[in-house]
């Protein structure tokens, strides 16, 4: 606090930063502080009893499986995504890089009752998928088409900054020394892209795991089949079993917590990336 | 050099590579983005415009709306204020625990909607810290109207601070400072000199947040109790509506909400286009 002195030629040190930690401190750290202390009542015995329950163990593995597949796809479409909007041109390109955030925009109950309408077996896309014999509502491959409208935005938002500072004297170097467009790609853009690549689908990730708006409707909800964990952490709400939980909404949080951690290691990769090109 | 890549550019497999990839990329973008918003407004208009007017106009549908905006009317300001504090202290101070405190800020958007709701029910719930006090004093929070506002400010209080903080660290004080120098007081400082210079910031950051607040679902359906016409807001009468396979009713609410989005993309876009200077290079996570 001492060290704010030299700077008091501007008024509002004390009101600002007060009012910043108690509006923090009341809507945050409080219900947080709320949160650990629910889920220490069942203690270490009964949360492990709690993650080695069958259906706890099926929701966890569809959460953060689901998420992990559907956030690789994003990263593969999301690249390719970015890549077409910042190096090619085309007429309506404004109008699908406006687009790109229309999952950001859409209220997640409106998605939700959206992907499922669309890939119901009688619905636009699933019909046709239905005479495939795959069936995508109501299925574990519903969730994940719903973690993958969720994420999507991250990748490419994440990669577009990245793509348009991009050095082309160094490709214009690589071709005049005779390297292919593969060779290219993968020896002088990818290594660039890559810690941006990896902030993009760490922030699709985490976004994928705690979703539930968009993706209660498409998966059905079959218990050890199609449950998420947060309709996990709501079903026993509804039974009023607070601590359960509240352990589970720890869980969670502990798994945000990591994300959080690489996702400032990985900035501070990138930032070291950054500055010898520049 | 530009000269020989346009000549190698324009062969035929580069421009083969590069109609595929456009290609792809297009096909993917309308599958995955453009088909579900139009099946929104398709269903909603499945049963004519007078269907879809019809379950507007009911009295659960209007009580919806009317929650809705009064929620936003409150969370926003308050995250206005928040964010406005909050970017003040963190750009105009040096001071112990910044780090920490930019942290905590951004904290919300990495948490699950449905703990954002949860950690309430567990403070002011029945069996909650203050349940017990509140049901003496005949308050209620959850499953009424202040539990739904408490949601709400969580999930959306990065919005306008995550736009105001990178802007006001890019344009640093001198304006302030001199400001102060020739005499200002700390009101006019700010009327005159911040809120000029960071106001399309604030704007975007407001409609983002207004966008979350009025979208919100996970969240306030944890701490809203399903009431009719007293806790559910636009996006919980969707859901309900949908749960009793009245589909049209729920498209119907849902196309009013698809419209907000597609008007908040268009404002958005217009101010990136428009004002994108005066905006600060935007990290992805709540745009």
């Amino acid at each position: 606090m001492a060290l704010a002195k030299h700077h008091r030629v501007l008024p509002g040190f004390g009101l600002s930063l007060g009012y910043t930690l108690a509006f923090l401190g009341l809507i945050v750290l409080l219900p947080l502080a709320a949160l650990a202390w629910k889920a220490s009542g069942i203690g270490v015995a009964g949360l492990l009893d709690l993650l080695a329950a069958p259906r706890t163990q099926a929701a966890l593995k569809l959460s953060f499986g689901g998420a992990l597949a559907a956030s690789l796809i994003n990263a593969v479409f999301g690249l390719l995504v970015a890549w077409v909007l910042v190096r090619y041109r085309f007429p309506g390109r404004r109008l699908l890089d406006a687009l790109v955030d229309l999952p950001f925009a859409l209220p997640t109950a409106v998605a939700g009752i959206a992907l499922t309408a669309l890939y119901a077996p009688n619905g636009w896309l699933g019909g046709a998928f239905d005479a495939l014999g795959v069936r995508i509502a109501y299925t574990q491959l519903g969730v994940g088409v719903a973690m993958v409208f969720v994420g999507f935005p991250f990748v490419v938002r994440t990669l577009q900054p990245v793509l348009e500072s991009l050095d082309r004297e160094m490709e214009e170097a690589a071709e005049s020394l005779g390297a292919r467009r593969s060779q290219i790609f993968a020896r002088v853009i990818l290594p660039v892209l890559l810690p941006a690549l990896l902030t993009g689908f760490a922030l699709a990730l985490a976004r994928a795991v705690g979703e539930y708006g968009s993706v209660i409707f498409i998966a059905g909800n079959m218990p050890m089949r199609t449950e998420i964990t947060p309709l996990l952490i709501v079903q026993k709400l509804e039974q009023f079993d607070y601590p359960r939980a509240a352990a589970l909404g720890v869980v969670m949080l502990g798994f945000s917590f990591v994300m959080l951690v690489a996702l400032s290691l990985l900035q501070r990769w990138s930032r070291r990336w950054a500055e010898p090109s520049s | 050099m530009n000269v020989m890549l346009r000549s190698r550019a324009s062969r035929w497999p580069q421009r083969l590579l590069r109609a595929t990839l456009t290609l792809v990329a297009v096909a993917f973008m309308l599958a995955f983005l453009l088909l579900p918003l139009a099946v929104v407004f398709a269903e909603a208009l499945a049963e004519g415009v007078q269907a879809l007017l019809s379950s507007l106009a009911r009295y659960e549908a209007l009580s919806s709306i009317r929650l809705t905006l009064i929620v936003a009317a409150i969370v926003v300001p308050l995250n206005i204020v928040f964010g406005v504090a909050a970017s003040w202290a963190m750009t105009r101070f040096e001071f112990r625990g910044k780090a920490l405190l930019g942290a905590l800020i951004d904290l919300p958007f990495s948490v699950s909607p449905v703990i954002a709701g949860l950690i309430y029910v567990l403070l002011f719930g029945a069996q909650g810290w203050f349940g017990p006090w509140l049901a003496a004093h005949d308050i209620r929070i959850i499953f009424a109207v202040p539990g739904l506002v408490l949601a709400s400010v969580f999930v959306t209080l990065p919005f306008v601070a995550r736009e105001l903080i990178p802007l006001m660290q890019a344009q640093g004080s001198e304006d302030e400072e001199a400001a102060r120098v020739l005499g200002a007081n700390g009101l006019q400082m700010f009327f005159r000199v911040t809120l000029p210079n960071i106001r399309w910031a604030l704007l975007y950051g407001v409609l983002l947040c207004n966008a979350r607040a009025m979208g919100e679902f996970g969240a306030v359906s944890v701490v809203s109790g399903h009431i009719r016409g007293l806790t559910t807001t636009m996006p919980l009468e969707v859901e309900m509506r949908y749960n009793e396979f009245d589909y049209t009713g729920a498209f119907a609410v849902a196309s009013l909400l698809a419209l907000l989005a597609l008007l908040t993309l268009a404002i958005k876009t217009l101010l990136e286009w428009r004002y994108g200077d005066d905006l600060a290079a935007h990290a992805p996570g709540g745009r």
